[in-house]
C-alpha cells in the first residue's frame, strides 16, 4: 500500500538544508551529519543555542568530528554546497536572496540569538519548497515558527523523534504545531539527508 | 488554502520593494542598501504591530503619517548594544592602538553607528586608564536620534551593569567598575567626566560626508546591516577620514575581505578587526 501522507512533492531537488538544536542538540548534529561525505551535494545552514562566549568552539568540535566541512561564516559569505555553516554566538543568522549569509546583531528572539526561528524564515523565503528543515532535541519552542514557514513554502520538514530526544519540548512543540512531514529518530534524518542530497545532485 | 499560497512570500518582497522606495522618495532615509533579509523580518514585525493588513497598505500611511513613519524608521536602526560587547576588542585596543595613538599630540576618534552610547562610555574608559582621554575628542554618531538622546544622558538599566562589570574585567579594566557609575533606582548613571570629551551628533553613513580627520573609527556591528555597495560607501568615508597609519575598528564578523578597500589598509589583529591605513607606497 501506498502512504501518501507525508510524500512530498514528487521531483523535487533541494537546494539547501536548514538545522536547529538546542540543548541535545550537539549529539543529535554529530549523528545526523557524520554519515554524510565530504561532497554532500547540498549546503546544510544550521543554529545551536550557544552561550554567547562560546566563540566558535561549537563549531570547531563539530568539525573534528564530521567529514563534511564546517564552518562559523563572516557576514555575506556565499553559500556553496557540500558546507555546514554554523550561526557564531550572539549573532543571528540568515540567508539573503542572493544566497549569501547575512549576520545580526538584532533582538534576541525566543530569547536566543542565534534563533532558529531567524534562520529558518529566511531560508523559506530564499529557497522555498527547495528547502529542508529540520528541528532536533531541546528545551525551547524556538525554530515551530520557522518551520510553520518552511511548510507554508512548501519545503519539507523533519523532527528529531521526541522519543529519541534528550529534550523532546522542541521537535515536540513543531510536531504539536501540524508542521512536521516526518518524525524521525537522528540517525534515520541522516540516511534521508544522505537519499535527498543525491537526488539533488542528479537533478542539477 | 489559498491557490496563491506560495506566491505571498513574493509578493510581500515586491510590496516592500515599494515601500522602501516610498520613504526614500518622501523622507530622504535609504533603507534600500540594507541587507535585505534583516528589514523584511522588520518589517513584517513592524506590520503585526501596525494596525495594517498588508504591506501595501502601509505605504500611504508612511507617505502622510510622518509619525508612523518615525515609528516605522525605529524599528530599522534597531541599536541593540553592550558595555564592553566583545572584551579582546577592548584589550587589542590597549594593546595594540594605544601605544600608537600615544604618540599623536591630539587624538581624533570618530565612534559610528554609536547607537545608545554603551560603547562610547566603554571607550571613553579606556582611554581615560591609559592617560589619554584628556587629550582626545570622540566624535560619536548615528543617524537615530533617540538613540543619541539616550547616549548622551548615559542611564543605562542596572540588569546591564552585571555582564558589563564583567565584561570590563575581561577587558582589562584596571580599577573597579563601579567607579564609574552611579546607581539610582533600579537604573545607573554613567559617570559624566566620561562624556566631556565626546561630541555626539547626528550622521547617516548612507548620505552624510566626511567631517574631519581621524586617527581611530570605531564602526561595530553596522556594516553587517548594510549590502555590498552601502558597505563600501561607509568604507570609502572611513577611508577619507583616517589619516595614514589610522586605526579602523569593525564588529568581530565584519571583515575588510572582498571590500573595495581591502588593499589600503592593514591587519593589526584579524580576530578584533583592528585594521590599519597603509601609508602611500609611492610617499
Ligand atoms: C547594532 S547597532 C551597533 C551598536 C554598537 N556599535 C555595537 O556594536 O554594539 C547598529 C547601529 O547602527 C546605526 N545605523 C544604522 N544605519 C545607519 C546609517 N545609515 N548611518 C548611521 N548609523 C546607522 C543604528 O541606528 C544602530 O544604532
Amino acid at each position: 500500500m501506498n502512504n501518501k501522507e507525508h510524500k512530498p512533492r514528487r521531483e523535487v531537488s533541494y537546494h539547501a538544508v536548514v538545522m536547529g538544536g538546542s540543548a541535545g542538540g550537539f549529539k543529535a548534529f554529530i549523528a545526523i551529519l557524520s554519515s554524510l561525505p565530504k561532497d554532500y551535494a547540498l549546503p546544510i545552514l544550521l543554529v545551536q543555542h550557544l552561550h554567547h562566549n562560546d566563540d566558535g568552539m561549537f563549531s570547531r568540535h563539530l568539525s573534528n568530528a564530521l567529514k563534511i566541512p564546517v564552518i562559523e561564516p563572516y557576514d555575506k559569505q556565499t553559500i556553496e554546497p557540500g558546507i555546514v555553516y554554523t550561526a557564531p554566538a550572539d549573532y543571528h543568522m540568515l540567508v539573503e536572496m542572493n544566497k549569501t549569509i547575512a549576520l545580526s546583531t538584532d533582538e534576541k528572539v525566543n530569547w536566543s540569538r542565534p534563533s532558529i526561528d531567524v534562520l529558518f524564515e529566511s531560508a523559506a523565503l530564499c529557497y522555498g519548497n527547495r528547502v529542508i528543515g529540520i528541528i532536533l532535541s531541546g528545551a525551547s519552542a524556538d525554530g515551530t515558527v520557522g518551520m510553520g514557514a518552511i511548510k507554508t513554502a512548501g519545503g519539507l520538514t523533519m523532527a528529531q523523534d521526541p522519543n529519541s530526544s534528550a529534550y523532546p519540548v522542541m521537535p515536540q512543540a513543531a510536531i504539536d504545531a501540524g508542521v512536521v512531514d516526518y518524525i524521525l529518530t537522528a540517525e534515520k534524518i541522516g540516511n534521508k539527508l544522505m537519499a535527498l542530497g543525491q537526488k539533488s545532485n542528479q537533478h542539477q | 488554502m489559498d491557490q496563491n499560497e506560495h506566491l505571498k512570500p513574493q509578493i510581500q518582497t515586491m510590496e516592500i520593494d515599494l515601500l522602501l522606495e516610498a520613504i526614500f522618495r518622501r523622507y530622504g532615509y535609504d533603507f534600500r542598501s540594507y541587507a535585505r533579509a534583516s528589514i523584511d523580518r522588520r518589517v513584517r514585525n513592524f506590520l503585526s504591530s501596525s494596525g495594517c493588513d498588508s504591506v501595501s497598505e502601509m505605504i500611504p500611511k508612511v507617505i502622510h503619517d510622518r509619525a508612523f513613519f518615525s515609528r516605522l524608521a525605529r524599528n530599522f536602526s534597531i541599536a541593540v548594544t553592550e558595555m564592553f560587547r566583545d572584551p579582546m576588542v577592548y584589550r587589542a585596543v590597549r594593546e595594540k592602538v594605544v601605544p600608537m595613538l600615544k604618540t599623536w599630540p591630539h587624538v581624533k576618534i570618530w565612534h559610528a553607528g554609536c547607537a545608545t552610547g554603551e560603547e562610547v562610555h566603554s571607550l571613553a574608559i579606556v582611554l581615560k586608564e591609559e592617560g589619554l582621554y584628556d587629550r582626545s575628542t570622540i566624535y560619536a554618531t548615528d543617524f537615530n536620534d533617540d538613540a543619541l538622546d539616550r547616549a548622551r544622558e548615559g542611564i543605562y538599566e542596572t540588569a546591564k551593569f552585571q555582564d558589563a562589570t564583567r565584561n570590563y574585567q575581561q577587558a582589562g579594566g584596571k580599577r573597579s567598575f563601579s567607579e564609574y557609575y552611579h546607581a539610582m533606582y533600579n537604573a545607573a548613571a554613567m559617570d559624566s567626566s566620561l562624556r566631556t570629551r565626546v561630541v555626539f551628533s547626528t550622521h547617516n553613513l548612507a548620505s552624510d560626508s566626511v567631517f574631519g580627520e581621524m586617527h581611530l573609527v570605531f564602526c561595530r556591528n553596522v556594516l553587517i546591516y548594510f549590502n555590498r555597495d552601502l558597505q563600501n560607501r561607509a568604507l570609502n568615508l572611513f577611508t577619507e577620514s583616517l589619516i595614514h597609519g589610522g586605526f579602523l575598528c569593525l564588529g568581530t564578523k565584519e571583515s575588510l575581505r572582498f571590500t573595495d578597500v581591502k588593499d589600503t589598509f592593514d591587519v593589526v589583529d584579524k580576530k578584533s578587526r583592528i585594521y590599519k591605513k597603509r601609508r602611500p607606497s609611492n610617499e
